[in-house]
């Protein structure tokens, strides 16, 4: 019965401390130290936010770059005023059906109607694949240069400025071997809009 | 081709060059010295002692630990359960989110008190604040201290010759969780939210979306609408579509995340803040964060091996289940970088898409990865969540190629034992390595023996339960489901992958991982009890048979070395450990797994 009270006090002592006590002086800190990085990373140009720099979203107008193939999710979020908000998620697809190979072939046919300049030329993997989490904010170098050719058309901008804004966009390999070299989809498109400089 | 191994490389190298120092501080820890923490933490480890009634020096025999271990682990689940379910009377609920159902708060307090973390809910949609800080993040801790608790008990009947006593449960988790988990979780919280991990109690905020999207009566995204927002109109094909609802903010979660991001990696728990785990941006963001949440997730682990060969004073034992492990880690992780980075025809679709690895993409199969992990950085989390118990994921399973699959299921049906829960993992490798000098014992016709003391029927008896316990839980829970009625309603993909997802269900379930084939729709009253029951009877049977071992050896006298004595150190014993673990896993999981990605693999070359 001692074990019993001691395994019970055990409970309420650790909540205490793992969980409240560790989790207040946590925020605390991140709070003091790194508010901008702890509360999402929001982009917040004139009093409107545009977003966090960490999170994608569904980009398909011509004039904007496109990120990894959309999987929106528009039922589970509500804002206050009861609207929907929109949020991503997993496809969950096994990559080796023939209802897989059918869903590519649309993203496909989709991209190559959008990029004619790129004819029959492969397309980057991550273009035509969806992410883990449905909220991927980066594409990879090569799907982003893929682009190039429209989002200069589109914009009426020449290539070499569309591509200056990519760089400007990109994180490189760690170290050159660590990590992917990527490119922020939704900073591109800011800057192609012009909200961002 | 030569950056990615390059990556493969640092990953482990870095993991082994950490574990080592690591493994030499626990054992300090857990055999009661002082540690260079001491002078901070142990006025607190009083305090604890005091306010909960320990008394530090009280020696306890194995079934006093078994039930203080029981004890603890039902009422800090009955706790959860509660948390769960009043969620929308206790405070941190700026979400106002409801209660869960009675049979999701037993399905998800059954998960994080047996350290699996399966996760049957979304937690930025699905648990207020208040649930994840006090309940799971508490769970996280004390699930895994309870795992060094009941190793270290095991390694004292080792050390102790002709005793009846083996520890103190209640010092034994409180230093685990002190000395161990807490300090290496600020760490690893500090970087996490100084990376972008949000760590705050706000709610969830709104962003305005760049170009709206639009909805359909039934709530549905119309893909490929054209949304005019001056005359407030949605337009498919040229065809106007009445009752659209045109969405113009995105959803933006927050809340207390790197502070248990941080405990459920190092804690080989597993259980994501966010619904996506650790593919979503804001838990692991860039490759420092994945850099540290990947290495977190098997350090621990892997250093008590280390710790189990000091401490038992034998060093080149522990480093002999370590490199066992190790192998067998290094093996499955190459298939699946190899299968993941091969992609698949469907895919490939005749070189229409470029899945080839180059200095400006990752390639290969990219389906449920994002693009800053890129294959690499995806295939070794995979490769060590599913051997380490811990169950994070930072890309979607279920998208994996059917080989690239079939190890990750793999891995959690041998039992969660390479490198395997924290402590858990441990004690499960020396069920099968008594079982390994049992069989090599058997063959040679000497009495067994290891660390210099007899195996006798009693011990072998449940080594023999520890080990198959896994298999138990999992084909059993996994044949009933596949004739329940209703079971194939909740599967995402069709055919034999359909099949996989639910025996990766189950799998994940009876190896207290938590990982999912996560299209999986495991929120149903069938499956939140019946995998809720698994979790609970693999955690808890293996724990009362290592017990019943260590209250046994403990009261054997040692005997001596002679030129007679099987070697448990050499690398014979480490072939033939490895061969044991993967005989039995082969022999039991087999069939299942031809049913499943076995049969996918084929008809995706076909």
């Amino acid at each position: 019965m001692r074990n019993f009270k001691t395994a019970l006090l055990s409970v309420i002592v650790f909540t205490v401390f793992c969980g409240f006590i560790y989790t207040a002086v946590m925020t605390g800190i991140a709070q003091a130290v790194a508010p901008k990085a702890a509360n999402g990373s929001l982009i917040e140009v004139n009093g409107v936010n545009y977003g966090s720099e960490l999170l994608g979203q569904p980009f398909t107008s011509e004039k904007h770059m496109w990120g990894r193939a959309v999987n929106i999710d528009v039922k589970s979020y509500k804002d206050s005023n009861g609207n929907q908000l929109a949020y991503g998620g997993p496809t969950n697809k096994t990559p080796a059906s023939v209802e897989y190979n059918k869903i590519i072939g649309e993203r496909i046919e989709k991209i190559r109607k959008a990029n004619p300049e790129r004819g029959n030329e492969p397309i980057p993997v991550d273009l035509v694949t969806a992410s883990g989490s449905g909220l991927d904010p980066d594409i990879s170098l090569a799907a982003a240069r893929y682009q190039v050719p429209r989002l200069a058309r589109e914009n009426n901008m020449s290539e070499k400025a569309v591509s200056a804004i990519i760089d400007a966009c990109t994180s490189p390999k760690v170290l050159g071997f660590f990590g992917e070299a990527t490119v922020n989809v939704l900073k591109v498109n800011l800057m192609l809009d012009g909200v961002l400089h | 081709m030569m950056s990615a191994v390059l990556q493969y490389i640092a990953f482990l190298v870095i993991l082994v060059v950490l574990a080592v120092p690591l493994g030499k501080y626990s054992a300090d820890v857990m055999d009661g010295n002082r540690v260079f923490l001491s002078p901070i933490l142990s006025p607190v480890e009083k305090l604890i002692y005091k306010l909960t009634g320990v008394r530090k020096d009280e020696e306890m025999t194995w079934k006093t630990y078994l039930i203080c271990v029981l004890y603890f682990f039902f009422i800090g689940m009955a706790f959860l359960f509660v948390f769960q379910m009043l969620q929308d009377k206790l405070p941190f609920n700026p979400q106002n989110i409801d209660p869960m159902s009675w049979h999701l708060s037993f399905n998800t307090a059954a998960s994080f008190a047996t350290n699996t973390n399966w996760q049957a809910y979304s937690g930025e949609g699905q648990l207020s604040y208040f649930s994840q800080f006090m309940g799971l993040t508490t769970q996280n801790f004390v699930s895994a201290a309870t795992g060094i608790a009941v190793l270290y008990a095991l390694v004292r009947a080792f050390v102790r010759v002709k005793k009846t006593t083996i520890g103190n449960f209640w010092v034994d988790m409180t230093r685990a969780t002190l000395y161990i988990l807490l300090p290496l979780s600020i760490i690893v919280t500090i970087v996490l939210f100084s990376q972008g991990v949000v760590q705050n109690f706000a709610p969830g905020q709104t962003a305005h979306l760049v170009e709206p999207v639009a909805a359909d009566s039934e709530g549905n995204w119309i893909e490929g609408a054209k949304i005019d927002l001056n005359t407030h109109t949605v337009t498919v094909h040229g065809k106007k579509v009445d009752d659209a609802a045109i969405i113009t903010d995105q959803f933006v979660p927050m809340g207390p995340g790197a502070s248990q991001i941080a405990i459920k990696q190092l804690g080989t728990n597993g259980g994501g803040f966010m619904g996506v785990n650790s593919a979503h941006p804001l838990e692991d963001p860039n490759v420092l964060t994945n850099l540290i949440e990947c290495i977190a997730l098997l350090l621990i682990p892997a250093a008590l091996c280390f710790s189990f060969g000091l401490s038992i004073k034998n060093k080149k034992q522990g480093k002999a289940i370590f490199a066992a492990m190790f192998i067998m880690l290094v093996v499955f992780l190459g298939i699946i970088a190899y299968n993941e980075q091969a992609a698949t025809p469907q895919l490939a679709h005749d070189n229409a898409v470029n899945i080839a690895m180059t200095d400006d993409q990752a390639g290969g199969n990219m389906e449920g990865k994002e693009a800053r992990f890129g294959i690499a950085q995806s295939a070794t989390w995979a490769a060590f969540t599913t051997a380490a118990s811990n169950g994070s994921v930072n890309s979607m399973h279920d998208s994996y190629t059917p080989l690239g699959g079939l190890v990750t299921m793999l891995q959690m049906q041998l039992g969660e034992v390479i490198f395997g829960g924290v402590g858990c993992g441990l004690y499960g490798m020396l069920g099968f390595a008594l079982l390994t000098v049992f069989i090599a014992g058997l063959m040679v016709g000497r009495t067994p023996e290891f660390l210099c003391k007899k195996i006798e029927p009693y011990e072998m008896k449940w080594a023999v339960l520890v080990c198959l316990a896994t298999p138990i839980g999992i084909l059993v829970a996994s044949g009933i489901a596949a004739v329940w009625p209703d079971v194939a309603q909740s599967l995402n993909n069709a055919g034999a992958h359909g099949f996989s997802e639910m025996l990766y269900a189950y799998s994940s379930a009876g190896g207290n991982n938590g990982s999912a084939f996560a299209g999986f729709n495991a929120n149903t009253p069938f499956l939140n009890v019946s995998i809720g029951l698994t979790m609970i009877f693999v955690r808890l049977l293996p724990i009362i048979g290592i017990l019943a071992i260590a209250g046994s050896m403990v009261q054997k006298k040692k005997i001596a070395v002679t030129a007679g004595t099987l070697s448990t150190t050499n690398s014979m014993f480490v072939f033939l450990l490895i061969f044991v673990v993967l005989l039995v896993g082969a022999l039991n999981f087999f069939p299942a797994l031809s049913l499943g990605p076995i049969a996918e693999y084929f008809s995706m070359i076909m």
